[in-house]
């Protein structure tokens, strides 16, 4: 029957969405681990792969296609792909940044440390986790695990701001590696843009459970 | 814009003997808006639309509790006259039911029914009513050749200019488009979409694209009883009933 014919389809996207977001949390994970080891060749691997998330991303977007123009779906199914689009759009670019946070890695890797009063490795395990912990939203359908998401976003966007003062300082006082901060700076701003993407996760997993759509801060009444 | 309803039925039971086919039924029909009734076969939603004209009088073992008003008369009051209220409430059927006559004649025909005679205005009016029914460009030359010879979405449309003629109120779809390819369909659903400026229709159907397309307004039967009503866009979003969202999503049983 073809509602049953749809169900299967709508299951299939679900493994598929799934399996993207777990390769994307795969390189977040290494991403984090390039900047606390400052490894260029997990660098290097990370930028030669990004391909597989792009191929990926392709695949689920054109599985949403046809699943609307074949069966017109409504409802829950409807907010289902809808979201889908949507987070897949957003795990590729979380894998831009890990992408752009390796090419920065390369750059600093094998470089004169600079000492700046800072830890990223709090900063990069927050993003990861936010990741980690939307995507866990995303299998459990859990609305409590996303609201947590949107909660720590505010302390990442915090981090970067103190980090962007640091950095700027640094390139006072050591004009010469203005370069190194820049980069290091970048990695932040990355971080950064993932926590949001995984912002964006959530409130779409909470889109898909609840049908309110809870973007732009319209959350924070409710909490 | 302030919704002002045009029908509500209030606590509406119906019988076919002793088949206690719908429960309960509260609902209104806003003015100028579009109503969808949705079920699945058997969920008392083409009974009830035939009960907003008194289509069912017609079944000797039908019997109706509750109260049905139009504006604020109950059409089921004892003064009413069914011919004259049917005039107010017009019906559309599934399958187009044009009379052996002219195009004209058909178009006429509740115009003259209901003793009009001044020649002109029947002019004016099967004139108006076949262009308002988005078919008078197509026939205008053979106005006076044979219903039957037209096709099956004109036939259908013709029937809309046919119930327009008496400049009724409120127009009653039963699958208006369900026996017609998707290019007659497509125009039957811009022709609702226009007719509602004028009018109130209330429209059955198991298309349920095209409730979702046509209406403002959707209503989900089950079993007789009204389950969920809704504006259309929530309904096929976010229902708030599990039962409508089974059926919409094609799960239902």
């Amino acid at each position: 029957m073809a509602e049953k014919r749809l169900q299967r389809e709508l299951d299939n996207l679900k493994k598929m969405i799934l399996s993207l977001g777990a390769m994307v949390e795969e390189r977040v994970r290494m991403a984090v681990k390039a900047i606390e080891t400052r490894d260029a060749d997990l660098a290097a691997e990370i930028i030669r792969r990004d391909y597989e998330i792009d191929e990926n991303e392709v695949e689920v977007e054109e599985e949403c296609l046809k699943i609307l123009a074949l069966h017109q779906p409504v409802a829950g199914d409807l907010r289902f792909i809808t979201a889908v689009i949507k987070i897949n759009n957003d795990l590729e670019r979380v894998a831009d940044e890990a992408s752009n946070i390796a090419t920065c890695v390369q750059h600093i890797a094998g470089r004169e440390k600079v000492a700046v009063p800072f830890d990223y490795n709090a900063m990069a395990q927050k993003a990861e986790f936010m990741v980690k912990t939307s995507l866990d939203a995303l299998v459990n359908l859990d609305q409590d695990l996303a609201f947590r998401v949107l909660t720590l976003d505010d302390e990442v966007d915090q981090i970067h701001s103190e980090i962007h003062g640091h950095i700027r300082v640094a390139i006072v006082e050591q004009p010469a590696r203005a370069r190194y901060l820049i980069n290091l700076l970048f990695i932040s701003r990355y971080l950064e843009r993932i926590a949001d993407h995984a912002t964006n996760l959530a409130e779409e997993v909470i889109y898909m459970i609840e049908g309110e759509i809870v973007r732009h801060g319209k959350w924070a009444l409710e909490v | 814009m302030n919704k002002v309803p045009k029908m509500r039925i209030k606590d509406l039971d119906f019988f076919y003997g002793d088949f206690h086919c719908l429960h309960e039924v509260c609902l209104k029909f806003d003015a100028n808006q579009v109503t969808a009734l949705i079920g699945p076969s058997g969920c008392g939603k083409s009974t009830l639309l035939r009960c907003l004209n008194r289509m069912n009088d017609l079944i000797s073992t039908s019997r109706v509790q509750g109260e049905i008003l139009l504006d604020d008369q109950n059409i089921y009051g004892p003064d009413v006259d069914v011919v004259t209220l049917r005039r107010h409430i017009g019906m559309v059927f599934q399958k187009p039911n044009p009379f052996p006559k002219s195009i004209f004649e058909n178009v006429a025909y509740g115009l003259r029914v209901n003793g009009v005679k001044d020649k002109s205005y029947i002019q004016e009016r099967v004139e108006k009513s076949l262009q308002e029914a988005a078919l008078w460009d197509e026939v205008k030359d053979r106005i006076h050749e044979s219903a039957l010879g037209l096709s099956g979405g004109q036939q259908q449309r013709l029937c809309i200019a046919r119930a327009m003629a008496v400049e009724p109120a409120v127009l009653l779809m039963d699958e208006p488009a369900s026996a017609l390819d998707p290019i007659a369909t497509q125009k039957i659903e811009e022709l609702i979409h226009k007719l509602k400026e004028t009018y109130t229709i209330v429209i059955v159907t198991h298309n349920m694209q095209q409730a979702a397309r046509v209406s403002d307004v959707t209503a989900f039967f089950y079993l007789g009883e009204l389950i969920e009503v809704d504006q259309t866009k929530k309904i096929f979003t976010r229902p708030s009933s599990q039962k409508t969202s089974d059926y919409i999503t094609g799960r239902f049983g």
